[in-house]
């Protein structure tokens, strides 16, 4: 098939591709060049003044073991409900009011009236289950793999510290609907923290914010659901997963060292 | 090799720092040091403490329970308990009601305290299980007030008879004025019913009980009602 010439149109001189200068060849020429290397060009702004790929490259290409496998994702998993925790909980925040009087119609507003309201309560609700769920079978896994051994025990006690606090997210976060259900499961929360000696009915008083529950109860509960404990998980999760870059992630349990006879085998055959 | 086991005189002067003056021990870099660690401190503590109060000062702060009247004398008898709702903390609407249950005392039942005094004549049961502080109900039929959660069961005049509840029920301090019941401030009993501050549920006060779960500084019985603390 002939290839048709079509006359290029008249273009004003302003407007044609400028011809390379001499000696200039490398780089994008073209707007449309330009265009393609926004994305690359732009973060190498950025790099060049924060030198933050370092980072990201230590972080991201690390030596994993040989056999790691899908129980490996479990803690990442935990981090992305968080996350879902966290985006679809500033967004609650947007239309919750935390005071006796209001909150449950706040509630019934957000699940009825509001845009995709009862899907991102239903998000944030159930989110909290699968986070919980998760964050067990990660501790899971860590234990069955032994990945909790020296020289990882900090990060396992960073770990147990953050399923804590999970717990407390789960605890305080079950009053704010402030129905039946979360206001006297709340009361028998608060009652069973009583219930450890001496310091029990002060930390009653204090997650109560007095003798009985208040009209700030609620709003202090809210507080620390919302900004308290997950400003300390956000932090804790950064150390832990800093000390997993550190220190690397342990081979599967069936995967036996080498004995030392391979190994002398091997460097004899070499 | 020599150098290292040496001792270093304590003065910066003999110890060649420039700009040393006699007498003085401190270099100025050590000094620096400690003053922008102090300064830190200071900074940190000053919003930190006033925080912390802010946030742990309900708990130190009495709380007063206004008297308020649930009906007139002649509402009560001493064989049943009529149910009457009271504000536990104001403002809050529903939430913060409680309902209570009151009736005349009961010489056949009641044991008649040593000093018998002005708020025991009506007897007012809270609701609140000892347990962990589900609502609990009276149960005409069987004189007994059963909580529908762990199944804790109190006699006619709020005593343990089964379930996990670790106190018998609290009451509330109870007067007549101009022929009405007015409703104060609760207090707790251990099982022989002798009045206490007022305690959380679950928190026992037979035995070691009342020292290991102290009454906290916000909500306090009467002074002089009795019992112990």
């Amino acid at each position: 098939m002939a290839k048709i010439k079509v006359p290029a149109p008249p273009v004003p001189d302003q407007l044609k591709p400028k011809p390379k200068r001499p000696g200039k060849t490398y780089g994008p020429q073209t707007p449309v060049e330009h265009g393609a290397e926004a994305g690359a060009s732009a973060v190498g702004w950025i790099d060049e003044r924060t030198s933050l790929s370092g980072g990201a490259r230590w972080m991201m290409f690390r030596k994993v073991p040989k056999g790691t496998n899908w129980f490996y994702t479990l803690g990442s998993a935990t981090m992305f409900a968080f996350l879902a925790q966290a985006v679809t909980g500033v967004f609650l925040a947007m239309y919750y009011d935390p005071s006796p009087k209001g909150a449950y119609e706040s509630i019934r507003h957000i699940n009825d009236d509001v845009f995709l309201g009862e899907f991102v309560h239903g998000m944030h609700k159930w989110g909290s289950s699968v986070m919980v769920v998760l964050i067990f079978l990660h501790m899971g896994r860590t234990f069955f793999f032994g990945a909790y051994k020296y020289p990882r025990e900090l990060n396992w006690v960073i770990g147990v510290v953050l399923l804590i606090l999970t717990m407390t997210m789960s605890f305080t976060g079950y009053l704010l609907p402030f129905d039946q259900r979360s206001y006297w499961a709340s009361i028998v929360g608060v009652n069973i923290n009583g219930t450890g000696p001496l310091v029990g009915p002060y930390l009653n008083d204090f997650l109560r914010g007095g003798p009985y529950f208040g009209a700030t109860t609620l709003s202090r509960f809210y507080s620390i659901h919302m900004l308290l404990v997950p400003g300390a998980i956000a932090a804790l999760m950064g150390f832990h997963l800093y000390l997993v870059a550190r220190l690397g992630t342990t081979a599967p349990p069936w995967l036996k060292p080498k004995t030392a006879e391979a190994l002398r085998e091997e460097e004899v055959s070499a | 090799m020599a150098d290292r086991k040496e001792i270093k005189s304590k003065y910066t002067a003999d110890r060649q720092i420039p700009g040393a003056f006699e007498g003085e021990t401190v270099t100025r870099r050590a000094f620096m040091t400690t003053t922008g660690q102090v300064a830190g401190g200071v900074a940190a503590a000053a919003f930190l403490l006033p925080a912390l109060g802010f946030a742990f000062g309900p708990v130190f702060e009495e709380y007063h329970q206004p008297w308020q009247v649930v009906g007139n004398t002649e509402d009560f008898g001493p064989d049943t308990y009529v149910p009457r709702t009271i504000n536990l903390t104001e403002g809050i609407g529903d939430s913060g009601k409680s309902t209570v249950y009151v009736r005349k005392f009961n010489p056949r039942v009641d044991q008649v305290m040593k000093k018998q005094d002005e708020y025991n004549n009506y007897i007012a049961i809270s609701t609140s299980c000892m347990h962990l502080g589900c609502p609990v109900h009276y149960v005409n039929a069987a004189q007994r007030f059963i909580c529908p959660c762990h199944g804790g069961v109190y006699d006619f005049v709020g005593k343990v008879q089964g379930g996990p509840p670790v106190r018998p029920l609290d009451r509330f301090y109870t007067r007549v004025a101009n022929g009405k019941v007015l409703i104060g401030p609760r207090f707790s009993v251990n099982s022989e019913l002798q009045r206490f501050s007022p305690r959380d549920p679950g928190e026992p006060l037979d035995g070691v009980g009342q020292y290991l779960y102290p009454s906290t500084p916000d909500l306090r019985k009467i002074p002089g009602t009795g019992g112990s603390q």
